[in-house]
């Protein structure tokens, strides 16, 4: 079900092609990070800390050296030290130990090898002696008063201050009078919530092969959200020009945010050069568990004042996110993500805190599913003080156009209304709540962003297409690029090729975060188009020998007054004699990325005798403002939405005293697995992004944010206990209702 | 790293005999999993699966006897076998994912030690009894006896399961296996529990309750079989006291860890619960063989 | 200097291979999904875990469903092998790859070729399937991309076709 506002009447745009790029991924054709071999390439293994925290005193390769298969063993000493401010200092700390080890799991040497046993034998010869430092596991510990350094180096960002610190962000928000409005206020809640680390559990794991050659070039083959961004952490962090390196731009298998950053591309790199062979490293599961993303765990303390009839007159609050060994914008990103309510008095803090533990990635709307759990919550609980409908109480507190961001700003038309109004009137929500179980309801809202994007479009003699651009396909981007250049060409989709190129093929295009790619990248496409039908009349008017005034672009074709309809591939045909190839590129840096709400309401069970939730019923609407391929739309919503019920569910890190995680494997970080979940609805909300020529708002990131809330007052509802930790597992569950 | 597929039990027992760092295994689902984690890679694998009388299934004088490397699949496929053990063929149904039910076998269930196999606490139930290959011949003893800690058994080295025997169950017998796992698939135990018990006329005649994940092996637990034992099923249900009892028993035999799949308070209250569903559902199995 | 881990022992593996017959040399201990991927370039199959857990690397043996992350190479010795490359007939597309296409029941794609083999398996064995059984039949592969609805609806949809076709 769509609801549509002011939608013009699309050819192309809104309907459901299959996929470009979705024969390949089929019949196994499709070639992802770690489906490539290089002629005599050699194979990379790591040593890894096994310290939660540690001084690295000495380290001895010798043996390793000395090792069957061995041609290079590279560690810390291998790469430029960057100073402290570096915006890739901490990158190039994370991927290569140098001092000290911050977490177990931290790489402090790499081999290559002929064989991966090989490599993995010899990185296991290799002897480290270590100091052993104190290991600040929790955000507690962090923020303790007199606590150990998690790592001297970070200073706390915009504090202005050069003193250690394990802050790495402290963003306090206020507005208003907040503590009139709770000395004025009828209802007040007030609650503390805790969340765990999460992976981002993407299938495919982090792999590259590298190849440097005599001349000092690299060609780096690597899955990633941003090649451009592969390429410029690994110059910097090698301390090279970003010139010598191009990277292509492997087909991805997921990312969700942890693959924004690298891991691996240097250190092959180095490898490579050093062995003068081609460098292939792949990494197990629990390499990818132990030593990447993984999104922070967080602490928060909400309180809402509500009136009795139903206004939320302020909020105060602190929440904190536990980042991991190195400085991070969670907190800040954070406090971005507070936006959804009128809140007319406001004070929050925001922490972000670092701990002996990886360093934290982006995840999918990072730092805002936490926050909203926590809010989410404590409206419910205010509904539930009211007696007043939840959707109701979240309507007359929502925001709309002109109303107050949490950074201060008004938001731009957004669709937030819309989607409560979807749900309110979803044949879900009007149905009874089924015997046995409970219904919640929970929002969520991703500000999206634009950034720089490039696109080329060439058009090809037969009068067919190719799109070409910069932003890695992570769940159907390609096929959005070519509906939006099939609306403005009047071509036929299947007669474009969309194409994502290396970095030598295209301009520069920032990675894909904050739901840009479809955003930002097809604006550049959409530009690209709009350039190249200008050139098309400008082409038919030379044939037609008719001012270029006089062209009208018409489906496809060159009308002229007087004169048949002029097809695209009779131009195209005529091109050499018109002026040449018909080619164009834009680059843009977009901004109005449109902020996209979502709504979800779901039905669940409780055991109450074993504490196991079960998932019955879950239906999300959310607004894309014009969604371009809707089942690609649907799937951000339906994917977002398992992930989030996984995370309030079951997925956590477990960790022992010494920092060593204990659950590194797809057996005991427990993601949903299909039977695990029920067919998940969809209701695609379309409120026009009007900073972008087809509407379009991001979709990626917000079905995510959601979930965590919605679950929890669906259990409290259906348990009669308020439940505030996530994972909210059996045995937590169990707990709460004990505690009754 | 060699391997090595002998066709008959005496080929393999020669081959252990020369290699004392060979290692037998059936699917290697455990065994994989385990060298990536640490394990040290054996000299020698040894693939039983090759050995006929290791995947054959029979049924002969009352007698089922079961290769002890035959794919759980197998089991769970042969309805003559379900019906007979229903709960060991849920238990055995509930070892990992289809992929893994194509590799996965009772004798590797076992010999793996893991106190949450969710396989064994019905095959002790059902009085499984293992054959097993030793250095010049056969013996056999009671599967309950095979585990003796986490990944410790009392296989001599050199020996391996060959089969296991069950006697017909008598008529009015029901077994059921249920198990705690936070999804619906693909985990381990927190908690297992069989149930076998035999109703004769209104009352149940025989009983045997055993846990698995709640101590170093699984635990037969002969006071929740008490509790259990001439109570009146004449409603077509369990007694609210029995169950009661049986409950109290299961928990207070619990000797469980905390660990990252669940914390001993909660494995104790959840073995009680599951001992009382699943000795609700091994009556009614057995009222309605019966 | 060697030892366990890096001794090379070989082995002469013949079998077939989505209906062609093959033959390579392995290394004992390495496993079917790397000799796949490696020795005969068949990179389908995927390794998301290496334990079993997730299902990238499923594919038929002997007509059932198998993560070859846990087989030995030697293993596949007389064995019919089918990679999600060998399910389509020639150019033809097995219905299941058709309606995976059509139903967007793929986003990143890397678990695809492990849910198309699990599914084929399923539908092999079990042409009526419900929504619950489709769901634990494929529990044994983990998608993150997509939630399973998509997935789910396009086995059911590939089920109905199949049926219609056998008619």
């Amino acid at each position: 079900m769509t609801v549509t506002e002011n939608r013009p009447d699309y050819k192309w745009v809104g309907t459901r092609p299959i996929r470009h790029d979705g024969y390949d991924k089929v019949v196994g054709k499709a070639r992802f990070a770690a489906d490539r071999n290089s002629p005599g390439q050699l194979h990379g293994a790591f040593l890894r800390s096994p310290h939660g925290h540690a001084r690295i005193l000495s380290v001895d390769t010798s043996a390793a050296e000395a090792m069957s298969g061995v041609k290079a063993v590279v560690t810390g000493a291998d790469f430029p030290d960057l100073p402290i401010g570096h915006p890739e200092r901490d990158t190039a700390v994370n991927l290569m130990a140098r001092d000290v080890a911050m977490y177990v799991g931290h790489v402090v040497a790499a081999v290559a090898a002929s064989t991966r046993a090989e490599a993995e034998a010899a990185a296991a010869a290799i002897e480290v002696e270590y100091e052993l430092l104190p290991v600040v596991l929790s955000l507690d510990e962090s923020i303790a008063d007199g606590a150990p350094l998690a790592n001297a180096d970070n200073r706390t960002a915009f504090s202005g201050s050069d003193d250690p610190s394990n802050l790495a962000t402290v963003t306090p928000l206020e507005r208003g009078d907040v503590d009139a409005a709770f000395e004025a206020a009828d209802v007040v809640v007030e609650r503390e919530f805790d969340t765990a680390w999460v992976h981002q559990g993407y299938i495919e794991p982090h792999a590259c092969v590298v190849d440097v050659g005599a001349d000092g070039k690299a060609e780096v083959w690597a899955s990633s959200q941003g090649h451009f961004r592969v390429r410029s952490q690994a110059a910097a962090v090698l301390g090279w020009d970003t010139a010598r390196i191009k990277v292509i731009p492997a087909e991805i298998g997921g990312g969700f945010g942890g693959k924004t950053t690298i891991y691996l591309e240097p250190v092959a790199a180095r490898l490579s050069e050093k062995s003068g062979r081609p460098v292939k490293i792949v990494m197990t599961r629990d390499e990818v568990l132990r030593a990447t993303g993984p999104a922070p765990a967080s602490k928060s303390r909400i309180r809402i004042a509500a009136t009795n009839d139903g206004e939320l007159t302020a909020i105060d609050g602190w929440i904190g996110y536990a980042v991991g060994c190195t400085g991070d914008m969670a907190g800040f990103v954070g406090a971005m993500s507070v936006a959804s309510y009128k809140f007319p008095n406001l004070k929050m803090e925001f922490v972000g805190a670092l701990t002996n533990t990886p360093r934290s990635a982006a995840y999918r709307a990072p730092s805002a599913p936490q926050a909203a759990f926590a809010i989410e919550s404590v409206i419910d609980e205010i509904a539930q003080a009211l007696d007043t409908d939840p959707i109701e109480l979240r309507l007359k507190n929502a925001v709309v156009e002109g109303d107050l961001t949490s950074m201060g700003g008004p938001h731009p038309r957004i669709g937030f209304v819309e989607c409560l109004e979807a749900i309110r009137d979803s044949e879900h929500y009007q149905s009874p709540v089924p015997d046995g179980a409970a219904r919640g309801i929970g929002t969520g809202f991703w500000f999206n962003i634009g950034e720089q994007s490039s696109a080329t479009v060439n058009l090809n003699e037969d009068g067919t297409a190719t799109v070409i651009t910069g932003s890695p396909d992570i769940g159907g981007s390609r096929a959005s690029m070519a509906l939006m250049a099939a609306e403005e060409l009047g071509l036929d989709v299947h007669r474009i090729t969309p194409v994502v190129a290396d970095t030598e093929s295209v301009g520069f295009t920032d990675v894909t975060e904050g739901s840009r790619a479809t955003f930002a990248t097809g604006m550049a496409v959409v530009n690209a188009c709009r350039d190249l039908v200008g050139e098309l009349k400008a082409r038919a008017a030379t044939i037609r020998g008719v001012e270029v005034d006089a062209v009208a672009w018409v489906d496809g074709a060159a009308v002229v007054d007087g004169h048949d309809p002029l097809p695209l591939a009779d131009i195209t045909a005529k091109a050499k004699s018109t002026g040449g190839p018909l080619t164009v590129t834009a680059s843009l840096n977009a901004g109005g990325a449109g902020p996209s709400f979502a709504v979800h309401c779901c039905d669940v069970s409780v055991d109450e005798e074993t504490g196991r939730v079960e998932v019955l019923r879950y239906t999300t609407a959310q607004d894309a403002g014009t969604a371009i391929h809707p089942s690609y739309v649907e799937g951000q919503m339906q994917g977002g939405t398992a992930q989030g019920i996984g995370w309030a569910l079951n997925e956590e890190y477990v960790y022992a005293d010494d920092g060593t995680m204990l659950n590194a494997s797809f057996l005991d970080y427990r993601v949903p697995v299909a039977s695990d979940l029920p067919m998940i609805e969809t209701i695609i909300v379309e409120v026009p992004n009007p900073a972008h020529p087809y509407g379009v708002r991001g979709v990626g990131e917000t079905g995510i944010v959601p979930p965590m809330g919605t679950i929890a007052n669906a259990v409290s509802r259906a348990s009669g206990v308020r439940l505030t930790s996530l994972p909210m597992s059996p045995p937590k569950v169990l707990a709460a209702l004990d505690d009754r | 790293m060699r391997y090595a597929a002998p066709a008959t039990v005496e080929e393999a027992q020669a081959l252990l005999a020369d290699d004392t760092g060979a290692q037998v295994f059936a699917g290697a689902t455990d065994l994989v999993p385990q060298m990536r984690a640490g394990r040290p890679a054996p000299s020698l694998l040894v693939d039983l699966k090759g050995i006929d009388r290791l995947t054959a299934v029979t049924h002969e004088d009352g007698r089922w006897t079961i290769g002890a490397a035959t794919p759980t699949a197998e089991l769970t496929r042969n309805e003559a076998f379900t019906a007979a053990f229903p709960g060991l063929s849920e238990g055995a149904g509930l070892i990992g994912s289809d992929q893994i039910q194509n590799r996965s076998s009772l004798g590797g269930n076992l010999a793996n030690a893991s106190p949450a196999a969710d396989s064994v606490p019905a095959l002790i139930a059902n009085d499984g009894q293992a054959v097993i290959a030793t250095a010049d011949g056969t013996r056999t003893v009671p599967a309950a006896e095979v585990a003796t800690g986490p990944g410790r058994t009392s296989l001599a080295d050199g020996e391996f399961i060959v089969e296991f025997t069950f006697a017909d169950p008598p008529a009015g017998t029901g077994d059921a296996y249920l198990r705690m796992i936070p999804r619906t698939e693909m985990d381990i135990a927190i908690v297992g529990a069989a149930v076998r018990v035999t109703v004769d006329g209104d009352a149940i005649s025989d009983a045997t309750v055993v846990l698995g994940a709640v101590a170093p092996t699984a635990v037969v637990v002969p006071d929740a079989a008490a509790a259990l034992v001439g109570t009146s099923v004449a409603d077509g249900a369990l007694d609210d006291a029995a169950a009661t009892a049986l409950a109290e028993a299961a928990e207070a035999a619990c000797d469980p860890i905390d660990d990252k799949r669940g914390t001993i308070a909660y494995r104790r209250r959840v073995a009680g619960v599951l001992a009382r569903r699943a000795a609700a559902i091994a009556v009614e199995r057995a009222r309605n063989g019966a | 200097m060697s030892n366990d881990a890096t001794r090379r022992s070989r082995t002469h593996v013949s079998c077939t291979v989505n209906g062609d017959q093959v033959d390579f040399l392995a290394d004992d201990g390495t496993s079917l999904l790397d000799a796949l991927r490696d020795e005969l370039d068949l990179t389908g199959a995927k390794e998301g875990c290496g334990t079993g857990d997730c299902g990238a690397c499923t594919i038929l043996v002997d007509g059932r469903i198998n993560c070859s992350c846990l087989m030995f190479a030697p293993e596949a010795e007389g064995c019919e092998i089918v990679t999600v490359e060998g399910i389509a007939e020639g150019d033809h597309l097995h219905p299941l790859q058709q309606t995976f296409l059509e139903g967007a029941a793929l986003q990143c794609g890397v678990c695809t070729p492990g849910f198309l083999v699990s599914a084929k398996a399923l539908l092999d064995e079990n042409p009526d399937p419900t929504e619950t059984e489709i769901r634990y039949a494929l529990a044994g592969n983990l998608c993150r991309c997509t939630g399973y609805d998509k997935i789910v609806r396009s086995v059911q949809e590939a089920a109905v076709q199949l049926r219609g076709a056998s008619r």
